[in-house]
């Protein structure tokens, strides 16, 4: 089409260079499904992409040492209320912020500023104190409640009211003698939903994935969310010794994430080129 | 600051706006139980004795000096910095050249939606997978990864020699700098993009009129404008490096003679934060102060580097 050959093999090269990386970012996770159906001992004689038959082997080793799928339940325990009461909330706060004169205005908004920047093992070990102190070790609640107050999700839904929300509707609807509250969940979240579902969803990933702190609060086995009860395979000489079980259960573990992330990619992916135009 | 209701004067208004406080009481409250308070806790406790159990003494700066003495503390951040760096190297030069590549005007490269969703998927793997995948996959003997070299090195007939990329001191930082360069180069990659996508069209077209070429439009506009958000990257990205846990945490043993290689300053708290046994509650929230102090320095002399203008 009337470009040399030289352009159209730098195209191709770069092409190729493109899926190279994309392969890199997909081989340990084809290597993982693969290995998760192989025995310890063909694992460690040889690499391939045809599929074992000790799958059945490797999840009942697994399976003797702990069940899986009692952290993913504890993990949705967590995430889900987590989440949902963040985007409430956050919603809540930002439209607050966004549309309200009031006396401390500023201040708040001065707060949520300066805790974004504030990086989070500053209030570890306070925060443990305060769990320890209200008998909240080996609860949910100290995962679930703080992310009612997510200074950079109602950073970023404040912004996206004033840039979304025309005041002009929440006047009418005053003129209407629409309670303000009744407003706010009425008019005011649908109009917000795009914002606060792409939160939500970088929120509920967030806190599947979160390690450091369940992993303080919560110390009984049966509480453990899925990232702590992964970290225990380490202890488990059955599982180690069988490369095959590690495999599986990275496995299992990562498939309710990819899931998120078939459904949602648009989301995730719009929410990080937000926050970057924001910075 | 754009917050003004447009309706003024009206007394019916102040009535409107003491709604206000029922907004964002829930938010405050929360707030200052959870994030507030914990902060100025540690704060205290950074200046008393406090072990495990019982009461507290104030002891002035003794935690930090303490912190300022002790080289294992100085060994930890410089542990951190150096995976960082290696790390964040990595990181960002992928995600700088995919960046060229998608926003080049003469070879117009497609399907940036595909590669972009393929790049982000190692950025949605919780840490503990991501950890014991590749400490598997890495295993010295048993692994994956040195079966496939050795495959390779097989088929030039040549003899590899297995390397402990997790065991052995000299290799273990940069094993896990290069994993996660590999978790988060997608996410850079996205946020340079879209500080791409946010450049207006004119100023391309305007200099494209005017003859600028490929690489001058690449040097005079694109980069400029893109500096606030490699800003903002390079500053997340240092924040949440000095902070660098789980993965060093995971796949480090403390059996293996790398453990004093890749202790980040997180596991050093960690260690007398948490740790049964060498729990020393106090000291531990001196570290966490020193690593902010330590964070706030570098962000300002980070801020003042890049925008000498407005710092």
């Amino acid at each position: 089409m009337g470009h040399s050959i030289g352009y159209n093999v730098k195209k191709a090269l770069v092409y190729i260079a493109l899926v190279v990386l994309a392969l890199a970012c997909m081989l340990p996770f084809a290597l993982m499904l693969v290995n998760a159906t192989r025995t310890g001992a063909e694992i460690s004689r040889s690499f391939t992409f045809i599929p074992g038959h000790a799958l059945k082997e490797n999840w009942n080793i697994l399976f003797d040492y702990f069940n899986i799928f009692v952290g993913m339940r504890n993990s949705l325990l967590v995430a889900v209320p987590a989440t949902a009461l963040g985007a409430y909330f956050s919603a809540l706060t930002a439209y607050g912020l966004a549309f309200y004169k009031f006396k401390g205005n500023k201040v708040i908004f001065g707060a949520i500023l300066v805790f974004m920047m504030i990086p989070g093992q500053l209030s570890l070990i306070g925060f443990y104190q305060l769990c320890t102190k209200l008998h909240l070790v080996n609860s949910y609640i100290p995962l679930i409640v703080p992310a009612i107050a997510a200074p950079g999700t109602v950073f970023f839904l404040r912004q996206y009211t004033l840039s979304a929300l025309p005041p002009s509707l929440i006047e009418a609807a005053r003129i209407d003698g629409a309670p303000e509250l009744y407003s706010f969940h009425r008019i005011v979240l649908p109009i917000l939903s795009p914002g606060i579902a792409t939160m939500a969803i970088m929120g509920f990933i967030g806190n599947w994935n979160n390690y450091l702190l369940p992993m303080i609060i919560l110390t009984k086995n049966e509480k453990f969310t899925l990232p702590v009860m992964m970290a225990t395979l380490r202890a488990s000489i059955d599982v180690a010794r069988n490369q095959g079980a590690t495999y599986l259960a990275v496995a299992i573990s990562v498939v309710p994430i990819l899931l998120v992330f078939v459904f949602f990619s648009k989301y995730i992916i719009s929410s990080i080129s937000a926050g970057a135009v924001k910075g | 600051m754009s917050n003004k209701p447009t309706v003024r004067k009206h007394n019916k208004l102040t009535a409107y706006n003491r709604w206000g406080y029922v907004f964002v009481a829930p938010f405050v409250i929360v707030f200052l139980i959870f994030s507030v308070y914990p902060v100025l806790r540690t704060l205290y406790l950074s200046f008393t004795d406090l072990k495990v159990m019982g009461d507290a003494h104030i002891i002035g700066f003794a935690n930090y000096k303490r912190v300022v003495l002790d080289k294992f503390f100085w060994i930890s951040l410089w542990n951190t910095v150096r995976i960082w760096i290696v790390n964040i190297v990595l990181q960002l030069g992928l995600a700088f050249l995919l960046m060229m590549v998608f926003s080049d005007m003469k070879y117009k490269i497609q399907g940036l939606a595909a590669f972009r969703i393929i790049y982000y998927l190692p950025n949605l793997i919780a840490a503990t997978s991501v950890a014991f995948l590749f400490a598997t996959l890495l295993d010295w003997r048993y692994g994956t990864f040195n079966v496939m070299l050795n495959a390779i090195y097989k088929l030039f007939g040549a003899h590899y020699n297995p390397v402990d990329w997790l065991g052995n001191p000299a290799t273990a930082g940069h094993t896990i700098a290069v994993i996660q360069a590999w978790m988060w180069f997608g996410n850079s990659f996205i946020m340079l993009m879209a500080g791409v996508q946010g450049i207006s069209k004119d100023y391309f077209e305007a200099a494209a009129i005017d003859g600028a070429g490929r690489w001058t439009i690449f040097g005079k506009i694109t980069i400029p404008l893109l500096k606030p958000i490699m800003m903002y990257v390079a500053i997340t990205s240092l924040i949440g490096g000095l902070q660098m846990f789980d993965l060093p945490f995971l796949m480090g043993n403390k059996a293996s003679g790398s453990y004093n290689s890749i202790q980040t300053v997180m596991m050093y708290l960690y260690k007398f934060g948490f740790t049964a046994g060498t729990v020393q509650t106090g000291y531990a929230s001196a570290v966490a102060y020193m690593l902010f102090l330590i964070i706030l320095a570098v962000s300002i002399i980070q801020l003042k580097l890049f925008n000498p203008k407005e710092a």
